[in-house]
């Protein structure tokens, strides 16, 4: 018998916002505990929540980019439950008329596209960090009052790759509106996988487990893997599956039952009589739909069309947006050397910063600077072998191409009479090789060309060399 | 008391108006009207308990800064004026314990709104009144604090749940005081102590720093000894606030310039709706005296219907209940108040909340959970919601034919001490007539018309639609200037002897 899984994920992204969603307090994860809070995101008694505009614009536009309707219309509602990392016991979220519905993402999977349906997109409120220490707990309240939005898929996803696939196309385009700031580590984007197996060709789906909190990709995709298989087992085994939540134990590379649906809590909804109805117009949307940072996908045109990249380069370039953008800066500064540009930051860059283990916008060398070199390439002021020397230099001690080749005197030597001395200089003292290249021997010319280049303390122009080279010998 | 002790209480029987000319020609300070207030808390409030804190020396010197503000030639609607603050409004440095245990320890860390604006005119927060818990009763019963007394008759209650509000204006232990309204709270206990209370409309005092009961429904109100202080006073508390999504952006007009002593032109709608089973005869004949006066003095009578009066009470008490209990949810030991330690947190909040929750809290907690939970909610909190509208749409009628109403505040004058104990339904019912305004997001008056012959206070019930404060205090006005001494006069310091 064959199983077919599937798999749906309500995704929680932090807005990048100034400020919290319900208050003027700094959003930081990096602040000391409890320093950036006031009464409001305290939930003391008497404060109230005044919406972020810019949160809801950024979700607008979230929405946009993954296709979405924008209600004109929507609306906030408490959802009630007890937690001590909750200031009010209630966290403000959207229930039943979210500002975004509809829309989908396109995924790759070995090679094919597929498109996953958005059901959702709403926005909501982050709650505080919860410590457990030794006899006590602590809660840190920085987080609380981030702006949260939850993105939700249909279950349209059938297997772990499909899920990590979308993850990564996600985060993609979040990075690409610049919605959120996408740091894992720091918890930007947390995740709710739900899980469920039928046999194949069946219309029912399996008894759904959802696996709660996940913040990494890769764990998203051991989870899946590992839940789908427990699934399957049970199934075959006939052992009966119950809706439950359960939990990613990432060390023993197993889920655990955390509670089931009869200990579901009844949260209680109703709309936030202290919230307005937020009252969007045509016209406020088209103009953020206006303000949209260009996608992947057009991106990737224009480099092919306007740039003339190849596909592939344009591919590599676009895969991260900020790869692209130091790129188009590169460009801009090597006064239109983009096949060129793109060599470098494909080759040299993208090296430097897979073993840095960095992101292309906080780059050692300036996109101005690799701009310049490449100028100095072109412009033949400097010989390529001797630009990578300069970029090392670069990468070390930062600085001004054009003053380190000053400095460092590594102008490419074009004078034909200095040239001229060193080719009549190396032909007298390699008479056999000078023998072997007249005899047909197309490898001596290089040797001798090698020559040239180490007495020229590698500044020469080879392409002169090679030419005088040829005229003494012939 | 102090030899001038006497002059001193003189001081604090007075109205802003009578102070403010006082001050103004010299003749006596902020500082002095703080000491006459504060010897007036301490030789009556022992058998009244209106309050429930007194910031004496912070007041003294909020009392000399306004006094510098006034030698500098500034003037102000309450310049140097104390006012008692209801103990759910946030004031910054003080306590705020809404008359329950489970926030006792708390100091408010900032000023609500309405509290910022009275510091910004020069007027004095100055003490704390007493309040059912929560502002849930209409009797001040419900306080941890112990009940606030009728001034008029000890053994009756002062209404509530501004009681400790209208207790300490009626026996002048305050000029005036800030107060809530959520079905009544500001009116009916207005109407129990025989003072003047002011709800406006919804929207038009923020709500920023007033602890929530029912936040579609709360609006902070004035408790005064005469129409023209409530006039002044609103026009210092309202208007937009940026911190409040609810207030409204609509501008403050000049409410005192809508005060005359004439009411031609101006139509009075009345219900008979209001006047029906369960009102008191005592009470429903001076308030129909009352709107005789009115017409005599230029106004038209307008006989209008409110079909769904019978249906406010049970909207209220599934509207209200449900709001309160996810607004008073936060109160769980774990950022402030009090807190009773256990293993876990989970057990600390539920400890905490069963140790010092009142009874009435905790009942309306219960209802408003039970009315928002799965399977209920549509059957309970939706169809409120679409009543509430219907009622609405009686006062949308009601006000497209009058400019004001004109009803009794409570179907009863106030009742004795204990006896709401015992049918909590009973006193709920007791709210009808006043719960509408708050419903519909209109504003409401309550003017003393007269006394029962037990020698307890009643009052005139006078409701306007959203925004036309003006209409109503205008209509309040000329009542009260053309009353007469046989139905109002202010107590005296031996009325608490």
């Amino acid at each position: 018998m064959k199983y077919l899984p599937t798999i749906g994920l309500e995704t929680h992204v932090q807005l990048n916002t100034r400020t919290k969603i319900w208050c003027g307090c700094a959003v930081d994860s990096t602040s000391e505990p409890n320093t950036n809070i006031c009464p409001v995101c305290m939930g003391y008694p008497g404060s109230l929540p005044v919406l972020n505009a810019e949160a809801v614009r950024k979700t607008v536009q979230t929405g946009l980019l993954l296709g979405c309707t924008i209600a004109l219309r929507s609306k906030h509602d408490r959802k009630s439950y007890f937690y001590p990392d909750m200031p009010k016991n209630y966290q403000i979220t959207q229930y039943d008329q979210p500002l975004c519905t509809g829309g989908s993402l396109d995924i790759e999977v070995e090679g094919t596209t597929k498109t996953v349906k958005i059901n959702r997109i709403h926005l909501e409120e982050d709650v505080g960090k919860s410590t457990h220490l030794r006899g006590a707990s602590g809660v840190d309240y920085n987080r609380a009052g981030t702006p949260l939005m939850e993105i939700v898929t249909e279950p349209d996803l059938h297997s772990e790759e499909e899920a990590f696939a979308y993850l990564t196309a996600l985060k993609r385009i979040l990075e690409y509106g610049g919605v959120s700031h996408c740091n894992l580590e720091r918890g930007n984007i947390r995740c709710d996988v739900n899980i469920s197996v039928a046999e194949e060709g069946s219309d029912l789906l399996g008894v759904k487990a959802e696996i709660k909190n996940m913040n990494t990709f890769r764990g998203v995709h051991r989870a899946a893997a590992y839940e789908i298989k427990r699934q399957i087992r049970a199934v075959e085994s006939g052992t009966p599956l119950v809706q439950e939540t359960r939990r990613w134990e990432d060390d023993q590379g197993v889920t655990t039952s955390m509670r089931s649906k009869e200990d579901a809590h009844d949260y209680r909804y109703f709309p936030d009589p202290d919230l307005a109805v937020i009252t969007l117009t045509e016209r406020q949307v088209e103009a953020w739909r206006a303000d949209l940072p260009e996608l992947p996908a057009a991106r990737k045109q224009r480099f092919i069309e306007e740039l003339g990249l190849p596909e592939y380069d344009a591919g590599v370039l676009v895969s991260e947006i900020a790869l692209a953008d130091y790129f188009e800066k590169v460009v801009a500064t090597a006064e239109g050397n983009a096949k060129a540009a793109s060599n470098w930051v494909m080759t040299e860059v993208m090296r430097v910063l897979s073993e840095t283990n960095e992101s292309a916008s906080g780059f050692t060398i300036s996109p101005e600077a690799l701009g310049k070199l490449i100028l100095l390439v072109s412009k033949k002021t400097i010989n390529h072998s001797k630009a990578k020397e300069v970029f090392a230099v670069l990468l070390e001690e930062g600085g001004d191409p054009e003053s380190i080749v000053e400095a460092k005197g590594w102008a490419q030597v074009s004078d034909s009479s200095e040239l001229e001395s060193f080719v009549n200089e190396v032909i007298k003292e390699n008479p056999s090789v000078v023998e072997d290249y007249r005899g047909g021997k197309e490898a001596a010319l290089q040797f001798l060309m090698g020559q040239v280049m180490r007495r020229s303390k590698g500044k020469a122009n080879p392409k002169m060399v090679l030419e005088l080279l040829k005229e003494s010998l012939a | 008391m102090e030899p001038n002790g006497g002059c001193k209480s003189l001081l604090a029987q007075k109205s802003i108006r009578e102070l403010q000319d006082l001050m103004e020609k010299g003749e006596c300070s902020s500082r002095e009207l703080v000491e006459a207030v504060s010897a007036q808390i301490e030789a009556v409030d022992g058998g009244i308990n209106a309050y429930v804190d007194v910031n004496k020396e912070a007041a003294l010197l909020e009392a000399d800064a306004a006094d510098a503000r006034r030698a500098k030639g500034e003037k102000g609607l309450l310049l140097g004026i104390p006012v008692a603050i209801k103990d759910l409004l946030n004031v910054k440095g003080q306590s705020c314990r809404c008359a329950s245990r489970i926030l006792e320890g708390y100091t408010a860390p900032y000023d609500a709104t309405a509290v910022a604006k009275l510091r910004e005119a020069g007027a004095i927060p100055f003490g704390r009144v007493n309040m059912d818990e929560f502002a849930m009763g209409a009797s001040t019963e419900h306080s941890a604090f112990g009940v606030t007394r009728n001034p008029w008759s000890p053994d009756h209650v002062s209404g509530g749940s501004s009681g400790g509000s209208a207790a300490a204006v009626a026996a002048n232990e305050a000029i005036v005081s800030l107060g809530s309204d959520t079905g009544g709270s500001v009116r009916q206990p207005a109407s129990f102590c025989g003072c003047v209370g002011l709800k406006p409309s919804y929207g038009r005092v923020s709500r920023y720093g007033l602890t929530a009961f029912a936040s579609s429904l709360d609006q902070v109100g004035v408790l005064s000894k005469t129409v023209a202080d409530a006039a002044d006073t609103l026009s210092v508390v309202a208007g937009h606030d940026p911190r409040d999504t609810t207030s409204d952006p609509a501008p403050v007009p000049d409410y005192a310039s809508a005060l005359g002593e004439d009411l031609t032109g101006m139509k009075i709608g009345i219900a008979e709706e209001f006047f029906g089973e369960g009102v008191d005869p005592e009470v429903a004949a001076s308030v129909r005296t009352a709107i005789d006066l009115c017409i005599s003095l230029g106004a038209e009578p307008v006989p209008v219907s409110f079909p769904h009066l019978k249906y406010a009470v049970s909207i209220y008490y599934i509207l209200a209940p449900a709001e309160a209990s996810v607004n008073l949810s936060r109160f769980d030991g774990i950022r402030y108040g009090n807190r009773v330690e256990a293993e876990d947190p989970v057990s600390l909040m539920c400890k905490t909340r069963d140790a010092h929750f009142g009874d009435e809290v905790k009942r309306r907690i219960l209802l408003g959970t039970y009315v928002l939970s799965s399977g209920y909610y549509d059957a309970y909190y939706v169809k409120a919601l679409k009543a509430r509208a219907l009622l609405k749409q009686d006062f949308d009628k009601i006000f497209e034919q009058c400019d004001a109403l004109m009803s009794p505040v409570a179907p009863t004058t106030a009742f004795k001490i204990g006896e709401g104990a015992k049918d909590p339904l009973a006193l709920y019912l007791g709210d009808i007539l006043t719960i509408p305004s708050n419903l519909s997001g209109g504003c409401g008056l309550s003017v003393p018309c007269g006394f029962s012959e037990a020698g307890l206070p009643i009052g005139l019930q006078i409701l306007g639609p959203a925004f036309a404060e003006e209409q109503i205090l205008r209509a309040g006005y000329a009542y009260e200037q053309a009353r007469g001494p046989d139905l109002f006069r202010r107590w005296e310091v031996e009325d608490g002897r």
